[in-house]
């Protein structure tokens, strides 16, 4: 059971962050005042991919919940750690974004931080 | 070089998530914990549990990161705000070691440094990368 919370969590949470960084950089750049905060919920109530994101993201929610509660947060938090990885991979593929050789010694060294932390 | 707007506002913008996401993350695995129903698959335990008020706080302050971390995204890559966010572990250890008086192991201070030294490599990175034609004629519509 605990695998299969971790899987959902790990898929649903990459999907989710890919929609919302693809829908953020259109929207340019916002603000988290108290108008920007209501054109924020706006935004996710008007795109489709926004509001995809959030479903995605409450699967992603639950199944951390339930997994904080079923395992110690000291291996639900690394374990969220792994979609860490394959959401930088699909950054660059699907996003396009460049990662130069410095970002991803830094990105790689935070991954191995984590996992240390999860041991 | 004198730091840009953008470059100010996301930092500002991380500062905020990290803190909301911690202390929302603190209310929620407190309140889970002390509940006499097991969480599983069962949507109707999940709906009460929300009643608990410290479950309810950390829902709050998830849901403002949520909204903080989008507008971060507005400004900055995912493969940037992804190792960025990161630096929340290492603030964890902190705070636990003199605020809580926790002992922090000697291999979790190696990964704590690690985590740094990996968050300090990506921060010299341009933190946004996309081609420009990715929506930013909308960029005035503030």
């Amino acid at each position: 059971m605990t695998w299969v919370l971790v899987t959902v969590m790990v898929v649903a949470t990459a999907l989710s962050d890919l929609l919302q960084s693809y829908e953020m950089k259109r929207a340019g750049a916002q603000s988290v005042g108290a108008r920007g905060v209501g054109r924020l919920l706006r935004l996710i109530v008007e795109r489709r991919y926004l509001l995809l994101s959030i479903v995605c993201l409450a699967f992603s929610f639950f199944a951390f919940m339930a997994l904080v509660q079923a395992a110690p947060l000291s291996f639900a938090v690394p374990a969220s750690a792994a979609s860490f990885i394959l959401e930088t991979v699909l950054a660059k593929i699907l996003l396009k974004e460049q990662i130069g050789a410095r970002r991803a010694a830094g990105a790689l060294l935070v991954l191995c931080g984590l996992l240390a932390l999860a041991r | 070089m004198p730091l840009s707007a953008r470059t100010i506002r996301t930092y500002l913008l991380l500062l905020i998530f990290l803190a909301l996401r911690a202390f929302g993350n603190l209310c929620l695995a407190w309140g889970t914990k002390h509940l006499p129903e097991t969480l599983a698959a069962d949507p109707l335990v999940y709906l009460r549990s929300m009643l608990d008020p410290a479950i309810a706080l950390g829902i709050v302050m998830l849901i403002l990161a949520l909204l903080v971390r989008l507008a971060l995204l507005s400004v900055a890559d995912l493969s940037f705000v992804l190792p960025m966010t990161a630096v929340g572990y290492v603030l964890a250890a902190l705070l636990g070691r003199f605020f809580l008086h926790e002992v922090v192991s000697p291999q979790r201070w190696l990964a704590v440094a690690l985590i740094f030294a990996g968050t300090a490599l990506v921060s010299s990175t341009p933190q946004s990368t996309t081609p420009p034609n990715a929506g930013r004629k909308v960029e005035g519509a503030r």
